[in-house]
């Protein structure tokens, strides 16, 4: 057989149309880890269903020597293994591309497309004929079609059962059964077919400097490495993992070597309402604590933190933000609690919020949410989402400096109690405007009454207007202050660039790469990814020096464009938003069809 | 509202505990309450237990949510730290609060609104993970703040001042208690410091959770002829169930309770409390005879007050998780976090 379209190495993207509960995330995970080892950019995309079992998930894998990794919408091969979705999956291939199907049973003619070419291979017969247990069928017809697909991708096997042994080292049979169902669809491959196809993969050292890491396991490591001692949750999709990962770290790194003891407490909450006031509890009383949580948690957790805010207490939610409102779509991926966690909870209130963009980040944020949190004594947000949370991405190595050293805060000790005549709570100290706070049971002079109701800047009661305003004033101006230690923007001006992009978090990737795109069309455009909230003088700056810029993000709303608009000098007709919210991570190609829609006519929003 | 401060001089005749402080040493600001309102009689209680106690005033933490009774932690112990939160929440906070530091003492104070409506979720998972505290409800089956609407303790029949009828079943946290698995349950009656004080020390000395229901009349909005929280009606209907003394850690007394083993239940730290009567067949340390005595008490329309169950061999929420016995507060960075050299390590797995 012939194959169509040209010679392309490491350059292209395929997906893997599976359903959900057979086994196949192991199978596409070993692809993604075995490509990742042969030194290849790679980055996948699990969209999976809210189900245990039974509907259809996809997962995307896109290999780019170049380093772009976002999510490409155009598929070379598409791995059908879903008959209910075969119609749509086979529809989604381009042009000249390949379908692999399970040839078991004949294809439905009326799915043919002349422009395609069609990998037949016999798995689920294979697989029968090979296996007598009827789960082990099903869960070796994945690693079957993998087998097929090192033989097409010019995968490398020698990677591959390394991969394997380390999966089994503990379980021999597995490991043989495995090897015996991936060598079932390699044989197959490269016998029945002309092995690999035009696109494939060749080794490259890329990878030498990285590992492969979710956001919500990197952002627990890095609550364990910021010194969080209590952590209360409750469990929620997409940030169950971040607790879940935050255990597995501290059962490793947090034994007490004499006693065996906890040196953390992890507290499983009745709601979310509960987690963070654990939370608060915790962090009024000295230690570091953090939650997990995304959206719907987020609105529960609402008024207690604005009474972190007004009674200037410490905190640290994690949001791994998916689609709302509402219980919306838990397993897609969105960023549109920008506002929510922005402003959350009655009353005037303004927080400190992190945007990440990756799991790297995820981990290097977590001890600056925590240092902020305690400095400012304030909660503070960071905003990961299912994309950067629950996929995994590859980061340069994460670094941890040894000389790091909590910052927290204006805490007075008992030495300083001692010389001071009496403790007033809310008073700020020279010129700043954060004042210092006590704890428990360190000296008997550090004792105060913590309220959320009215009270002046001794601590004490009030209802009169001035006292009242005396202190909410100074919490506004406490919260500029943060604006110049919140993660600077990343701001990369181009020379001759006739407008910028402005985006956060998840989106990076997708942005950069159609920054680079525009490039090679000889469009220049200078690049802004937000990373904090109180916004940094970077920001307005930035657009100050564009005729226009271009905001993209992932809410219907364009929060981010709202926050930016409201909270500095930037007007807001400079902005031009352009948005994707439907729960899939975005794409360079929605940001340049967004860039030539706007050009033909100006409009509000691309969507 | 606002607090108002009492003067700091002390009569020098005034006794002075263990710490060398007066029982004025345990006091707090002014109370805003309305004159006779039950809470500033159990805010007395309060003081005067944990002066006997000879407990640290720094050393304690007085949580509390919003309501009349919230408010009154700012009455006792100034030299506490004290947080008046949020409706329904001083549950979880206490939570928190007591799982960064384990080495303090915790009380808290609610109210029948707080604690068996808006906050009843959180009461319920605190009895669960028995945490180690003394949980007050100053319960007057009326909304004070708000003027006087039912809460969910208002028995049926009673009435509000404006002679609405409550249909509604009361939810009453002593059963609720029992069914939930608490480890310490007691009722009284803020008119009987007699009976509140021993109460209040040995709730301070359990082992974890201790719930204290207390009916503490509203003179404002529910000590009317209709209500069956105000004084007349439970000074008539209260049936001192148990009555129990609180012996602290000291080994000359406890010979003395050598007369009466099967009443007298040894706490977490020592001390002792002995149960001086209870009635026939009565085990407070036997939930199912408990359960079904005050249902007895219920069927004669009393009240049964009292340190009516107690059981110390529980775990608290630390005990149950294996945190280390050093308060987590106190555990320096240096061996919470891993350092480089180790995540250098773990990333090889990340291949």
């Amino acid at each position: 057989m012939q194959p169509l379209g040209h010679r392309r190495i490491n350059d292209f993207a395929f997906k893997l149309a599976n359903v959900n509960g057979t086994g196949s995330a192991s199978a596409n995970g070993l692809l993604m880890q075995a490509i990742f080892r042969m030194g290849i950019p790679v980055s996948g995309k699990n969209l999976f269903p809210s189900n245990i079992q039974g509907l259809p998930t996809w997962y995307e894998i896109r290999v780019n020597k170049d380093g772009h990794t976002a999510r490409a919408l155009d598929y070379d091969l598409m791995v059908a293994m879903n008959g209910q979705t075969y119609a749509r999956d086979i529809r989604e291939v381009r042009s000249g591309g390949y379908v692999l199907y399970d040839s078991s049973w004949p294809l439905d003619p009326a799915l043919a497309r002349p422009d395609v070419q069609f990998l037949g291979v016999p798995l689920a017969r294979m697989c029968n004929e090979n296996f007598r247990d009827s789960r082990e069928r099903i869960l070796m017809k994945n690693i079957a079609y993998a087998g097929a697909l090192v033989a097409f991708l010019n995968i490398d096997m020698a990677i591959v059962e390394q991969l394997l042994d380390e999966r089994f080292a503990s379980k021999k049979a597995l490991r043989e059964s495995n090897l015996r169902a991936l060598l079932l669809g390699y044989e197959y491959a490269k016998q029945q077919f002309e092995c690999p196809l035009p696109f494939h993969l060749e080794r490259m050292d890329a990878n030498a400097d990285k590992i492969l890491i979710d956001g919500n396991t990197a952002a627990a490591l890095g609550c364990v490495y910021a010194g969080a001692t209590v952590a209360a949750w409750y469990p929620i999709t997409p940030a169950t993992s971040v607790m879940d990962s935050f255990k597995e770290f501290c059962d490793r790194y947090r034994k007490d070597p004499k006693s065996g003891k906890n040196n953390y407490i992890i507290l499983q909450a009745e709601d979310e309402i509960a987690a963070i006031a654990m939370v608060i509890g915790a962090m009024w009383n000295g230690a570091r604590a953090f939650t997990s949580t995304a959206g719907p948690g987020i609105s529960l957790m609402n008024e207690l933190l604005g009474l972190a805010y007004y009674a200037e207490i410490p905190a640290v939610v994690i949001d791994v933000q998916r689609v709302g409102p509402s219980t919306g779509m838990p397993t897609r991926t969105q960023q549109a609690d920008i506002l929510e966690c922005a402003y959350a909870s009655h009353g005037d209130t303004k927080h400190i919020v992190l945007f990440p963009a990756n799991p790297g980040e995820c981990f290097e944020f977590a001890p600056v949410a925590f240092d902020l949190a305690e400095r400012f004594q304030t909660p503070v947000m960071m905003l990961s989402d299912l994309d950067i949370g629950m996929n995994d991405w590859v980061v340069p190595r994460l670094r941890w400096k040894e000389d790091y050293r909590p910052d927290r805060g204006r805490v007075l000790r008992a030495e300083e109690l001692e010389e001071i005549t009496s403790f007033r709570r809310y008073m700020p100290e020279n010129g700043s405007a954060i004042a210092a706070r006590t704890l428990a049971g360190v000296h008997p002079k550090g004792a105060y009454f913590t309220r959320g109701s009215g009270h002046n800047k001794f601590g004490g009661y009030t209802e009169i207007p001035d006292e009242y305003q005396e202190v909410v004033d100074r919490l506004l101006l406490k919260h500029r202050s943060a604006a110049q230690y919140v993660p600077h923007p990343v701001i990369e001006h181009r020379p001759n660039a006739g407008f910028g992009i402005i985006t956060t978090g998840g989106c990076d990737l997708a942005v950069r790469e159609a920054i680079d795109l525009l490039a090679k069309e000889g469009a220049s455009a200078s690049y802004m990814r937000i990373r904090g909230f109180p916004f940094a003088d970077e920001v307005p700056a930035f657009i100050e020096k564009y005729e226009y810029c271009y905001v993209v993000e992932q809410s219907r709303d364009a929060q981010l464009r709202t926050l930016i608009a409201n909270e500095t000098s930037a007007p807001r007709e400079k902005l031009r938003s352009i948005i994707s919210y439907g729960g899939f991570p975005l794409s360079a190609s929605h940001v340049l069809k967004g860039i030539a829609t706007h050009k033909e006519a100006p409009i509000a929003v691309y969507r | 509202m606002p607090s108002i401060a009492k003067p700091v001089a002390a009569h020098p005749s005034l006794r002075r505990n263990q710490l060398g402080l007066t029982i004025r040493d345990y006091e707090g600001a002014m109370s805003t309450l309305c004159a006779g309102c039950g809470h500033d009689s159990i805010t007395a209680a309060i003081v005067r237990a944990l002066w006997e106690m000879s407990t640290p005033p720094h050393m304690l933490v007085k949580m509390s949510g919003i309501g009349c009774s919230s408010k009154t932690t700012a009455y006792f112990v100034k030299g506490a730290h004290g947080f008046n939160s949020a409706h329904g929440r001083m549950a979880p906070i206490a939570t928190g609060a007591n799982a960064a530091n384990r080495g303090l003492i915790y009380v808290g104070i609610s109210g029948d609104g707080d604690s068996l409506s808006i906050g009843l979720g959180h009461l319920c998972h605190a009895v669960r993970r028995n945490l180690k505290m003394a949980y007050i409800i100053e319960n007057n089956g009326v909304y004070g703040l708000t003027k006087g609407q039912f809460s969910a303790s208002a028995d049926v029949g009673s009435k509000t001042k404006r002679g609405e009828d409550n249909r509604m079943l009361p939810i009453d946290p002593i059963t609720l208690g029992l069914s939930l698995g608490a480890t310490f349950l007691a009722r009284s009656f803020s008119g009987d410091k007699e009976q509140l004080v021993p109460i209040l020390k040995a709730a301070l000395t359990h082992r974890g959770f201790a719930l204290v229901d207390i009916i503490s009349p509203c003179v404002t909005f529910n000590d009317h002829s209709g209500s069956t929280k105000s004084y007349l009606y439970t000074r008539k209907h209260a049936v001192a169930t148990t009555e129990a003394d609180f012996v602290p850690p000291a080994s000359e007394i406890l010979a003395e309770i050598g007369q009466n083993q099967s009443t007298a239940v040894t706490m977490h730290d020592g001390s002792v409390v002995r149960f001086r009567s209870v009635p026939p067949n009565y085990d407070p340390t036997d939930r199912v005879a408990v359960i079904s005595c005050l249902s007895d008490h219920q069927e004669r329309g009393e009240i049964a007050t009292g340190l009516l169950y107690l059981d110390e061999s529980v775990p608290e929420i630390h005990e149950m998780s294996q945190t280390s016995d050093r308060p987590l507060v106190d555990i320096p960075f240096e061996e919470l976090c891993p350092g480089s050299s180790a995540l250098e390590q773990l990333q090889d797995e990340y291949r």
